[in-house]
């Protein structure tokens, strides 16, 4: 045990004295939330809409007036005709129009219904469908709050309802999203390299001769990174709470747990990753292309699996973010407890098992 | 085995990687103190041979001894008596002297007492007192190489094992590492040494030449020479070499 204090206390010098490794450990997770939090985002905010009120009656002047009372829309202009519809978009300042019919008012009380059409510029399809959903839910507000003042409520609209996350924030998506990319880079990757270069050094031999059991080595070599991690990921979800209101519904205890659990898996494959690559730069490059693209474009957190093509839904099984992601979304934001996403823990535990399993005969195979 | 004073004690040792034959049935033995060196060209087979010897390679077929244990099932206690020095870098370049040291000391179990005297005594004999909270990666390549021996020394060990030590160092370095190299023989440490340059076999006890896998040759320096009839140890290399 003493043994074994000693090497973990020259993994923590290694680690404190690379300027790169440290700025990847403490630098990278609060730069990535902070970028993720404000600067890419699809939020809207303050977007410019023009109208093309064809009735111009009380009820749609009041209309207009909340939707330019929310923070997401200004009225940037007024037109008067459907032919500027295309000018004003060409002009690119626009995003969105509402194109208003005539006689609204008459038409929601005698027929109980009148129609505004949302046109939206979908070159950017992320925007014009958040548009799109905002502005739905700014009339919806409206009508209702029509409705309870009305004798007759003049329209029955089926409500939907956004649940979870209802200001559609997303940087309420991007939190689990990002702290899984920062627990997969630190755990996996950092590790992977650590190992590796004790290899190219050549220094691996020298305690591969020493009395210290191979095993002892590896998880001298991953005590510092379970450590590490377990600090960021609680850096982030400081972060996001403070920062970002973030809220976390379910157990902090639990979000704990699955986190350690998810750290324990990308910690094997960062030993599986060593036990491959014979070089540091190998171990960062299997590690960036085989662990992050996967992390960053198969995991949910930015693309969603569901409109993926079949076969990507597919291989997106296998990787294990997809599953933490999930897990982390269902406790902070719907505070579900492990009875609802026990599947999900389930297929993490046995693929950190099958990882340690497959480096552990990778290790064997090397030493005989 | 027999009751003796050999420590290293070689029969038939074989290993092969699928039908390559790295190392073919070698037999020899090393005495107590006694400074052997292990010589061959590169490809020879002495790295695959000695990685058995440290217990980091389990042999194909044959057996062999090391300070009284069995490579092939008693490497942990073998692990334990030897010293290993590789020709890469022994030591870590983003530590200091005395971090080297106390973590080298520390798991070959160590007491920290134990580890205290053992920087004393090594920095001054190395004459490295003020450096002892220098980065190893600030030093010089001998300067290393010299620390990377007596930190191998740091437990003990009955038998040392040298990768080629003196492997791009100065000659005048080499000159001095050489002398500690006997110091420590004179102390009763066996001294297992391979190396590229064939002056420095001159140095050693005895010496061995592998060609190919198979030990072709086996005796001390002088006698090889007489044997081949040779100047210096690099003719009698040349002549196995070639056939």
């Amino acid at each position: 045990m003493k043994q074994f204090r000693g090497f973990v206390i020259k993994e923590f010098y290694h680690i404190f004295r690379d300027k790169r490794s440290l700025f990847i450990l403490f630098g990278m997770p609060i730069a990535q939330i902070l970028l993720f939090g404000f600067a890419i985002t699809n939020e809207i905010n303050n977007v410019d809409i023009a109208v093309l009120d064809h009735s111009k009656d009380a009820t749609t002047e009041e209309m207009i007036n909340s939707i330019a009372a929310s923070e997401y829309f200004s009225i940037d202009q007024f037109i008067e005709r459907e032919a500027d519809i295309e000018t004003v978009f060409k002009q690119g300042k626009v995003k969105a129009v509402l194109n208003i019919e005539k006689d609204f008012s008459q038409k929601l009380i005698k027929d109980g219904k009148a129609y505004v059409q949302i046109i939206t510029d979908a070159t950017d399809p992320n925007t014009a469908n958040t548009i799109f959903n905002y502005v739905t839910s700014i009339l919806q507000k409206f009508q209702s709050s029509k409705n309870k003042s009305a004798e007759f409520p003049y329209q029955i609209v089926p409500q939907t309802r956004m649940v979870y996350n209802p200001e559609l924030k997303s940087v309420f998506m991007f939190v689990p999203g990002v702290m899984t990319i920062i627990l997969m880079l630190v755990s996996a990757m950092m590790t992977s390299i650590s190992i590796t270069r004790e290899k190219e050094l050549g220094t691996m031999e020298i305690l591969l001769v020493s009395p210290l059991k191979p095993f002892q080595v590896i998880v001298g070599k991953v005590v510092p990174y379970i450590f590490l991690s377990v600090i960021n990921a609680i850096v982030i979800v400081v972060l996001s709470i403070f920062i970002f209101k973030m809220p976390v519904e379910g157990s902090l205890f639990l979000l704990g747990l699955e986190s350690v659990l998810f750290i324990i898996t990308a910690l094997a494959l960062g030993i599986l990753i060593s036990s491959i690559a014979q070089t540091q730069q190998t171990a960062m490059m299997i590690s960036l292309m085989g662990l992050m693209l996967p992390v960053i474009l198969l995991s949910g957190f930015i693309f969603p699996i569901s409109s993926m093509p079949f076969i990507l839904q597919i291989i997106s099984n296998i990787v294990p973010a997809k599953w933490f992601i999930i897990i982390i979304k269902g406790i902070m934001l719907k505070g579900v407890g492990l009875w609802f996403i026990w599947k999900e823990t389930l297929v993490l535990l046995g693929m950190t098992v099958f990882f340690i399993g497959l480096s552990v005969k990778k290790y064997k195979i090397r030493l005989e | 085995m027999m009751e003796n004073n050999n420590v290293i004690e070689v029969k038939e040792l074989t290993k092969m990687f699928g039908d390559f034959t790295a190392v073919s049935a070698i037999t020899f033995e090393v005495k107590q103190g006694e400074i052997f060196g292990f010589l061959g060209a590169n490809g020879a087979g002495k790295t695959t041979a000695m990685k058995m010897l440290i217990g980091i390679s389990k042999p194909t077929a044959g057996d062999a001894r090391v300070a009284g244990f069995d490579v092939a099932s008693e490497a942990e206690n073998i692990k334990k008596n030897i010293g290993y020095m590789s020709q890469k870098f022994a030591l870590y370049d983003d530590l200091t002297v005395k971090e080297n040291i106390t973590f080298f000391g520390g798991i070959y179990g160590l007491t920290r007492a134990k580890i205290k005297e053992k920087t004393r005594e090594l920095t001054e004999e190395l004459g490295l007192k003020d450096l002892t909270d220098q980065m190893v990666g600030s030093l010089p390549l001998g300067w290393k190489q010299k620390i990377a021996f007596s930190v191998s020394l740091l437990h003990e060990p009955k038998i040392v094992f040298l990768d080629e030590p003196t492997g791009g160092v100065d000659p005048i370095t080499r000159r001095q590492f050489w002398e500690m190299i006997y110091k420590s023989a004179n102390k009763g440490t066996t001294i297992f040494v391979t190396t590229h340059y064939m002056d420095e076999a001159e140095y050693c006890d005895r010496v061995s030449i592998m060609v190919n896998g198979k030990i072709e040759a086996l005796d001390s320096p002088k006698k090889l020479k007489e044997q081949y009839g040779a100047e210096t140890m690099n003719d009698v290399f040349l002549k196995l070499a070639r056939g």
